[in-house]
Parts: C-alpha cells; sequence; structure tokens
C-alpha cells in the first residue's frame, strides 16, 4: 500500500530535485518512444539537450538563438506570475501579445518612411500601452461587473486575432506588397529594427527586457508592500482584505502588469525576429508563457530557467527532426512528456510517499 | 565556459561571414520549410509527395530532409538558418509567409539555393520563386459548377482577398457563367487557410442560401464533409490535393467530390534540383500550370454527365496544349468597363496584382 502523506513545509530538498529527475523521466521516457519509431534514443537525446548547446555545426547559430526564443516567454511568463500569485488567472496574454505589436507597429508605420531614433521608444511605449490597454477590459469587467477575468482574457484572444487578420489585410499592409497581407518589414526599416544589442549573442533589447523584468519581480515579490499585497491576496484573501489591500487595485495593477510585458513582447517580436505584422504573427508564446510560468514554479528565477528550457527543447527538437527525420508530433509529445513529468513529480515537494498498510481510520 | 562561448560566437560570424562550409559533394540535399503537417491531406501533404517524388527520381545521389508545422513568425528565420547549416543545398520554402525570412537567410548563405514558393521577393542572386497557374484549375471547375448546378447558384470559399484568390473567384465564374449564362455567384470570406470549423460555417451558410456547388480556397476537407450532408444534391471539389476519399459514398453513389484541382509539385523539384547537380541551375521566377504537369484536375466522379466531361476534358486539353488561355476577352470589369477585348489574353502581371472581379460578380472585394 503507497500512502502520500502532506508535509508540513514544502520539501526544499526535492523542490531542487523534482526538475531533474523530471528531465531524468522524460528522457527514459521519450528514449522509449523514439526507439519505437526507429530513431536511436541516445542519439535523439542527444540532439535534443545537447546539440543545440555544443554540436561544432549549429551550436554557434542555436545558443543566442536560445535566448531569442526563451526572451518573449520569460518576459510574458513573469507578467503572468504576478497575477497568478494574487490569485488572478489572465489566460489571454496571446491577445494582449498581438495588440502591443499592432499597436506598436502602428504608431511606427504612422511615421515611415521618416527616420528618427526617437521611433523605436515611440513604439515600444505604444506597444506597452496596447497590451495594457486590451488586459484592462477583463481587468475593468472583473472590478465593475465581477466578470471572470479567466473567460473574458481568453475570448479577447480571439478577437484580437481576428483584428490582426484585418489590420494585416487592410490599414497595415504593406503598399509595395502586391495586395499579399501583411505589413512593411519592420526589421528592415533602421528606425524600429530592434537589432542585436552585441552581434551574434541574440541580445536583443527584447531579451534585455526579459532579464530587467526578472530582476524587478524578483525585488517587487521579495522586497516590496505590493509583492507582499499581492502574495497574501493569492494565499489568503481574506486576510488581505482585512490587512486593508484593495482588491479592485491588486487586480488592475496585476492585469494591468501583464498586458504591458505581454505587449511589450509583441513589440520586440514585430520589430526584430518576426519582422512583419501578418496573420500569422501570434504563434502561441501566450499560452506557451503560461506553462513557463507553472513550470517556474511562479518563482522569477524559475520562470528565468523555464523559460530556457523550453526555449531548448523547441530548437533541440528543430534540430531532432531535420538531422534525424523525426515527425514533428514526436517532438510535441517529448516536450508534453516533460511537462507532464514536471508537474507530476512535484507531489514529492508536497508530499511524502510512506509504503505500508495505512492506519486503522 | 565564457572562453569557449566567445570562440564559438566568432566561428558563428566566421560562417555567417562566408556561408556555409564547402562540404565534399557526392549528394546533392534539398530541404523542405513546411506550413503545415506533411498529413494535412492538402497543402503541405502534396508539397511533401513532389520531395517524395524527387527522392524517387535520382534516388541515392538526393538526400531530402524537412521540417513541419513551421510557424511563418519569428521561427521561420531560424529553422531555414539551421537547415543552411546541417548542410542542405537547396532550400524549399513553401509557404507565402518565409517569403522575408527566406531572402535573410539567403544573404548569408550565398553558396546555398533558396526556392521560395508563393511569393514575389528576390532579392539575392540565390533566391528563386515559384507558383503555380492555379487558375487554370479554376477554369475548368467553373465550367463543370456552370453546368452541374440545379439551383443558379455557385459558391466560392475564399481565404484571404489576395490576387491569388480573386483571380481564382474570376476564372470559376467567367467559366461557369460561359457554360451557363443565368449562374449567380456566393463569394464567403473565412480569413483563413485552414480552421476546419469556420470551413465548414462557411460552406453551411453557402448550402443554407441554395448554393449548390461549391469550390474552395482554403485547405481543409471539411466543406466536402458539409456538403456530403446535402445527400446528393450538392456538389464540391477537392482543393490542393485530390482528397479522393470524398469521390464516392460508403454506398457506392458518387460522393460530393466531383472532380479536384490537384497543386502537383514534382516535375518543379525535379527539374530544379536536377539542373543544380548538372550545373545548368539558374535563379527563375517560375509560374508554370497544366502544360508543365504542375495544375492537374482530378479524377471526374460519376455524377458528371459525360458530355460535361468531355467539355472539360477538351478544356484541360486546350489549355495543355497552350491554345486557350482562361483569361481570354471579352471580358469586362465589374463596374461594366472593358477589360479585355475581343481574343485578347490578360498578361501576367494584372492577374499577379488583380485587385477587381470581373462583370457579372456581385459583392464589393473586403477592403
Amino acid at each position: 500500500m503507497i500512502r502520500l502523506e502532506k508535509r508540513p513545509q514544502p520539501s526544499r530538498a526535492w523542490t531542487v530535485a523534482t526538475p531533474i529527475l523530471a528531465v531524468i523521466l522524460t528522457m527514459i521516457f521519450g528514449g522509449i518512444m523514439f526507439s519505437l519509431i526507429g530513431t536511436s534514443p541516445f542519439e535523439a537525446i542527444r540532439t535534443i539537450f545537447w546539440d543545440p548547446l555544443f554540436h561544432p555545426q549549429f551550436a554557434a547559430f542555436s545558443r543566442p538563438q536560445l535566448l531569442v526564443k526563451a526572451g518573449p516567454l520569460i518576459l510574458i511568463a513573469i507578467g503572468l506570475s504576478i497575477g497568478f500569485r494574487a490569485g488572478i488567472w489572465n489566460i489571454g496574454a496571446e491577445g494582449q501579445y498581438i495588440i502591443g505589436a499592432i499597436c506598436g507597429a502602428a504608431a511606427g508605420l504612422a511615421l515611415y518612411p521618416m527616420e528618427s531614433a526617437l521611433i523605436l521608444p515611440l513604439m515600444i511605449v505604444a506597444g506597452a500601452l496596447g497590451g495594457w490597454a486590451w488586459a484592462m477590459i477583463p481587468a475593468l469587467l472583473k472590478v465593475r461587473f465581477g466578470t471572470n477575468e479567466i473567460l473574458v482574457s481568453l475570448m479577447l484572444v480571439y478577437v484580437a486575432e481576428n483584428l490582426l487578420a484585418s489590420v494585416s489585410s487592410g490599414i497595415l499592409r504593406n503598399p509595395e506588397g502586391m495586395g499579399f497581407p501583411g505589413s512593411r518589414n519592420l526589421s528592415q526599416w533602421s528606425s524600429s529594427q530592434n537589432l542585436e544589442l552585441i552581434p551574434n549573442t541574440g541580445m536583443h533589447l527584447g531579451v534585455l527586457t526579459a532579464f530587467i523584468a526578472v530582476i524587478l519581480a524578483y525585488v517587487l515579490l521579495t522586497r516590496h508592500i505590493q509583492g507582499y499585497n499581492i502574495r497574501l491576496t493569492g494565499e489568503a484573501p481574506r486576510a488581505a482584505k482585512f490587512a486593508g489591500v484593495s482588491p479592485a487595485r491588486t487586480i488592475l495593477f496585476c492585469l494591468g502588469t501583464a498586458g504591458v510585458l505581454a505587449g511589450m513582447a509583441g513589440l520586440f517580436e514585430v520589430t526584430g525576429p518576426a519582422g512583419q505584422v501578418s496573420i500569422d504573427f501570434g504563434s502561441g508564446y501566450g499560452f506557451t508563457a503560461i506553462i513557463v510560468a507553472f513550470l517556474g514554479r511562479l518563482h522569477p528565477v524559475g520562470i528565468l530557467l523555464a523559460g530556457l528550457l523550453m526555449a531548448l527543447t523547441y530548437i533541440g527538437g528543430e534540430l531532432a527532426q531535420l538531422m534525424l527525420g523525426v515527425p514533428g508530433a514526436s517532438i510535441q509529445l517529448f516536450q508534453g512528456m516533460l511537462l507532464f513529468f514536471l508537474l507530476g513529480v512535484d507531489v514529492l515537494t508536497n508530499y511524502r510517499v510512506r509504503f505500508g498498510a495505512s492506519e486503522v481510520a | 565556459m565564457i572562453r569557449r562561448t566567445l570562440l564559438a560566437t566568432a566561428a558563428a560570424g566566421l560562417t555567417l561571414a562566408f556561408g556555409a562550409p564547402a562540404i565534399a559533394q557526392d549528394t546533392t540535399k534539398a530541404c523542405f520549410v513546411y506550413v503545415g503537417p506533411i498529413g494535412d491531406g492538402g497543402w503541405t501533404y502534396q508539397h511533401h509527395q513532389g520531395a517524395l517524388a524527387l527522392k524517387e527520381e535520382y534516388g541515392d545521389k538526393v538526400e531530402i530532409a524537412y521540417q513541419e508545422s513551421v510557424p511563418e513568425g519569428a521561427d521561420a528565420e531560424r529553422v531555414i538558418t539551421q537547415m543552411a547549416l546541417s548542410g542542405c543545398n537547396i532550400i524549399f520554402t513553401t509557404s507565402f509567409g518565409y517569403m522575408d525570412p527566406t531572402n535573410n537567410v539567403a544573404a548569408k548563405f550565398p553558396d546555398v539555393k533558396f526556392e521560395h514558393a508563393t511569393g514575389y521577393k528576390r532579392e539575392h542572386p540565390n533566391v528563386s520563386t515559384y507558383n503555380a497557374r492555379f487558375y487554370e484549375g479554376r477554369a475548368v471547375v467553373g465550367h463543370i459548377a456552370g453546368k452541374m448546378t440545379q439551383t443558379n447558384k455557385i459558391g466560392y470559399i475564399g481565404s484571404f482577398p489576395i490576387p491569388e484568390v480573386i483571380m481564382g473567384i474570376n476564372s470559376y465564374y467567367h467559366h461557369a457563367k460561359l457554360a451557363n449564362p443565368e449562374v449567380e455567384l456566393v463569394v464567403t470570406w473565412a480569413y483563413t487557410w485552414f480552421d476546419p470549423a469556420k470551413e465548414a460555417d462557411a460552406a453551411r451558410a453557402m448550402l443554407d442560401q441554395g448554393v449548390d456547388v461549391i469550390t474552395a480556397h482554403t485547405d481543409s476537407t471539411a466543406p466536402l464533409a458539409e456538403i456530403a450532408k446535402e445527400g446528393g444534391s450538392a456538389w464540391g471539389f477537392g482543393q490542393a490535393s485530390d482528397m479522393a476519399a470524398f469521390t464516392t459514398n460508403d454506398d457506392g453513389t458518387p460522393g460530393p467530390r466531383i472532380a479536384s484541382i490537384i497543386d502537383e509539385w514534382s516535375p518543379y523539384y525535379i527539374k530544379r534540383v536536377g539542373a543544380l547537380m548538372d550545373g545548368t541551375y539558374e535563379q527563375i521566377d517560375s509560374w508554370a500550370g497544366m502544360p508543365e504537369g504542375e495544375v492537374v484536375i482530378g479524377t471526374m466522379n460519376d455524377a458528371i454527365p459525360d458530355d460535361v466531361k468531355a467539355e472539360a476534358q477538351a478544356m484541360i486539353d486546350a489549355i495543355t496544349a497552350g491554345e486557350y488561355h482562361p483569361f481570354t476577352g471579352p471580358m469586362n470589369k465589374q463596374d461594366g468597363s472593358a477589360w479585355l477585348a475581343e481574343g485578347e489574353t490578360a498578361d501576367d502581371g494584372t492577374l499577379l496584382g488583380m485587385d477587381f472581379y470581373v462583370e457579372g460578380i456581385t459583392g464589393d472585394i473586403p477592403n
């Protein structure tokens, strides 16, 4: 008989050990899967986890790419985690990301083809405001009418996607684009391009902002009264009320922060790696960031590591498809396993496993 | 660790500056970037069939590699770069959204050849573009639609209002009208390339308006599945791929798919990789159709009367022989102004930038 016994306090040792255990379990079960589809499991796992970092042919390119891929995930996840800590479930970061990109791009394109060093900063502000405004819709509806922010923020993703399709083939369409949908390329216009700050490092403004966000979130949550209020609201809402924490202000702050960060992430993507507002611009970063936030245990440093790990599995998975010819679906399955085990073994952090007969009730 | 990173970074700079490392050439490596999964039954499936035909043609002399479901945003450039680094000699990027990423990567790898499907940017000497004249296929199914409709209402599920789609709508309507002067066209915009639920909704909305022949410019089989519910009083066409599963119903009666427009990329892939191997490769902008075997009409099923089959076949033969251009005057624009005089054919430039309906189509092109 196996029993689970709740620990009085989460085990510190297991908090550190569970992610490693999860990765090992994923390697074992993923390896079994790869050998079932006729690929050498050792080669597949080496390609996914090792080659992006150390392969002589690829690593020089893919190591900086880890930062490029992880940057927006971390930036969005940091914003989400602050809300999640307070029990405010913003599921609509994808929409805030898209609207941020649209607003930022529109602000810049309105000035095209002017050249000025102020254009990119203006676009960043516009992107942040766009994401903020989109997040304010569920926030205000919740504060004023008590609507459910999960539902409203999620539904607004679909609205944002349709707006994206509309502006891509409408007002933001490249006038020189032969009638095809998609804006001018913002990464090719010197006033709006968000280039690597140091060549071949992958460090663009968005990645830098993500790192700054990690530090600020850490300070906020551990050293600042607002962070304390947020944690209190999440862990003991009634106590928070008695302590004079305004639920409305907490909701507006958390959703607003998430919106600003997601909007900025969208703007940095559209001016850098993605390059243009197009129908397919939103590629699910807002949803993946939810996974990153939980994978990182809603802790800023954890999110940083989780974002890098997710990026590694994406890039390693691409290399495995390319070099070993494994199907794309097997990579998604492998990523799914990793998340499953990471969340699954978490039980060991909060519970003790006991063998033997249970005591008489 | 820090030194290692610096060295690796320097190496990256060199690789990017001088192109892919020279690799001993016993085999030619052809790589494919796909926007969907190879099992999508439509667009990507057909490109992958082309890749497999390429392998079949050249055997051990060609190695193929591919990557599925590559999003058209920020990820595409990384995927294409990794392909170039892995030693691909020629890279086919098979969706419009890969246009800028393809050109960006091409600048860094001058020794690798890049082929972008359906785009128009060739910013570097190593970038070619290719597309197919799908409007030739639309002409044939338009003729069939005009003959098959009982209600005189035919439908077109548009993806996005871009020249490619408008060209298809015009060709489909024009030939339906020639076959049946009473015909009316209903256009529904789905604003997606692949979304079975939306595509089915679009088909349903048209069927409820009395439309009984529908063609789709979207990629899934959902419209055919929706048409099948009418139990033989409405018809549709396979799009991009043959969609042969809808040719015959379980009880042996003719299914909702009465013909199809097949994108056949294999002749192009075989020709281009062949040229690369024998040293005759040049940068091109290819727009081929039925004569080259890149646009193919799938088997017409028995719902179509024999005389209509024969007429459709005659049109296929005429287009294939280069004797007939689907946009041959007299044709007027929607507003009644003259476009093509008697016997005049449309030039490619006008077609590629097409932003107007032909006379007789009601409704406006969205923005």
